[in-house]
């Protein structure tokens, strides 16, 4: 087979596949776009109205309406709307009464500064329990670890943050409870005061990871080969490090990318109660004050993100298994 | 009964404290109510914030109500909300899934491709814009969640039925001229029973703590009524004091969907336990 043949192959081999799964996510992400443009403007009142209050009289609605594009066509909207986000700007906030592009842009670093440090720490541990329970299969710390991981799966991101704040801020007063990020502040001031939120945060994405990389890798341990090397006569040390690793390596890699995804729903909550000046704290308060395109922009950002962790997760499998590619 | 004993008895330990605990709360959403000691939104204290006494078994929240009892009406909200919610997802999914298994085609491709779009946004974004666009009465707070994990049903409900379609019973049903709602209901659905219920007990669980993290939002359950989320955004002014008030209803959750969680680990087969 040609992928056998050289890497420069293989991946001209794969080049198709993986521009079809593109294809696909694109598609997929447009689609997306007109439902939350449909759910976002259902809206029984529309901006107009919110605009102006209760006191408002028809004719104003209507001329404001009109200012605002809202008596046109829903299609021809969602087109501008479409064309506008594509083009990186998505309209005007209508409660802050600038660009969400600006606001976007002030907000955006932090988040990702935010989900970035939480993978670094996250990543490391997560791969340790989960290659740990994995080769343990079955035995005590397995089943320890095992409940530990699905405990805290199921407990609420803001338990994981107030008992934190309880801990930390309150009884040790280590660390503060609110996360300010300013431009002057020093690299250590900005680490103390995102520290309850990365490790809130780690919390969460941590335990989905280590179950998922156990899965991973448990499943290579049932694989014809690793009987075959035990047959051989190989320490378990040998077999583990040495032919169930370098298997396991791309399914390991999916599992993380699609836990990544858990740092979404996660980074609403944590950003909300730490104040968190980031884009996830921005949509709630988007919802709160009922703020349409910010809404929209904030969604659309959030899905494209997912859609992207997905495809690279997808790619890396497909990388990682030849048979795969055959489909 | 007797079979119901026979059930537990053969759960390893950690199922049958999981199902302890989700029994207790369901127990809990039924009676708690009839036994809570005040009214529900009366001032009883005019401590706020006070610690456990013969009075208040768990204090008073930031109000001077009595803890205890909000918790018993919180739980019956947090509860029967998800439950119902739950339920509709998986009806929904499911009937859809089995639509498209057994008609195939076109109506597969189009539900398919439909639900590929929706899993795709992730579930609290989705949530959020539903809230956004509709409000959350108790109502739309069942809908919503509802909606969002319709998706993920039908997914896992359509990958069953479709395997089971495959098959030979329900070929040989499908010579025999039945109709599809027979080959649905009689054929496919009861042999995808056990996979389905343990889908609808994580469904359950994801709809708790997405509920409940709406109502922390603010954006969830509405006073004059509360959740347990509300329950810890209302005092979460008591958090520097560590007050039973906020800890209690997150404690609340926290047993609630890890107990869910080991019950449902514990009925996975053997070897595809993770």
């Amino acid at each position: 087979m040609a992928a056998t043949a050289a890497p420069r192959s293989a991946l001209v081999g794969i080049m198709p596949l993986v521009l079809r799964r593109i294809g696909s996510a694109l598609l997929t992400l447009f689609l997306v776009s007109a439902v939350i443009f449909t759910i976002s403007g259902l809206l029984p009142g529309d901006a107009a109205q919110e605009t102006l209050g209760q006191s408002a009289t028809p004719e104003q609605v209507a001329a404001l309406r009109h200012e605002m594009g809202l008596d046109r066509p829903a299609l021809t909207r969602y087109a501008e709307w479409l064309e506008g986000i594509v083009q990186g700007d998505p309209g005007q906030s209508l409660v802050a009464n600038m660009p969400v592009r600006d606001i976007i842009a002030e907000r955006l670093p932090n988040s990702l500064m935010l989900a970035g440090i939480t993978a670094l720490l996250a990543a490391p541990l997560a791969l340790s329990i989960g290659i740990v329970s994995a080769i343990n299969r079955g035995g005590t710390l397995d089943r320890t670890l095992n409940i530990a991981t699905l405990s805290m799966v199921a407990v609420p991101e803001f338990l994981v943050a107030t008992i934190g704040v309880l801990i930390f801020s309150v009884k040790l007063l280590w660390l503060p409870s609110i996360a300010l990020v300013s431009d002057e502040a020093t690299w250590g001031e900005l680490l103390r005061s995102i520290a309850l939120p990365v490790l809130t945060l780690a919390v969460v994405v941590m335990a989905q990871m280590a179950r998922m990389t156990r899965a991973a890798v448990a499943d290579q341990l049932d694989r014809p080969y690793v009987e075959m090397a035990r047959l051989k006569g190989l320490t378990f040390r040998r077999i583990v490090l040495s032919h169930v690793l370098p298997n396991a390596i791309g399914p390991i890699i999916n599992a993380m990318a699609l836990s990544l995804s858990y740092l979404m729903g996660g980074a609403i909550i944590v950003e909300t109660i730490f104040n968190f000046p980031g884009l996830a704290s921005l949509m709630v308060n988007a919802v709160t004050s009922r703020d349409m395109p910010l809404l929209q922009a904030c969604a659309m950002i959030f899905c494209a993100a997912y859609l992207m962790l997905m495809l690279f997760a997808d790619v890396v499998a497909i990388l990682a298994n030849p048979r795969l590619r055959a489909q | 009964m007797s079979r119901f004993v026979a059930f537990a008895r053969s759960l390893p330990l950690s199922g049958r404290i999981g199902l302890a605990l989700v029994l207790f709360w369901l127990v809990t959403a039924i009676a708690g109510p009839l036994v809570a000691p005040y009214t529900v939104g009366a001032f009883v204290d005019y401590e706020v914030f006070s610690g456990a006494s013969r009075r208040f078994w768990l204090g008073s929240d930031y109000l001077g109500r009595d803890v205890l009892s909000r918790l018993l009406w919180g739980a019956r909200y947090t509860i029967f909300l998800a439950l119902g919610a739950a339920l509709i997802a998986s009806a929904t999914g499911t009937t859809l899934a089995l639509l498209a298994a057994i008609k195939g085609g076109w109506v597969d491709e189009l539900l398919s491709r439909a639900m590929d779009t929706l899993i795709s946004i992730p579930s609290k974004i989705f949530a959020l814009v539903l809230v956004a666009a509709f409000g959350s009465s108790l109502g739309l707070l069942m809908l919503i969640p509802a909606i969002t994990y319709t998706p993920g049903n039908f997914r896992i409900a359509r990958a069953l039925a479709m395997n089971l379609v495959a098959l030979d019973f329900v070929q040989v049903a499908q010579a025999r001229g039945e109709g599809a709602v027979h080959i649905a209901l009689r054929e496919v659905l009861p042999n995808m029973i056990h996979p389905w219920l343990a889908d609808l007990g994580l469904r359950f669980v994801f709809i708790v703590l997405l509920l409940s993290g709406l109502s922390f939002l603010g954006l969830g359950v509405q006073p004059p009524y509360a959740d347990l989320g509300s329950l810890v955004r209302e005092n979460i002014s008591g958090l520097p004091e560590g007050a039973l008030a906020i800890l209690m209803p997150a404690v609340a959750i926290a047993t609630l969907t890890v107990g869910a969680n080991l019950v449902i680990d514990a009925l996975k087969p053997v070897e595809d336990r993770t």
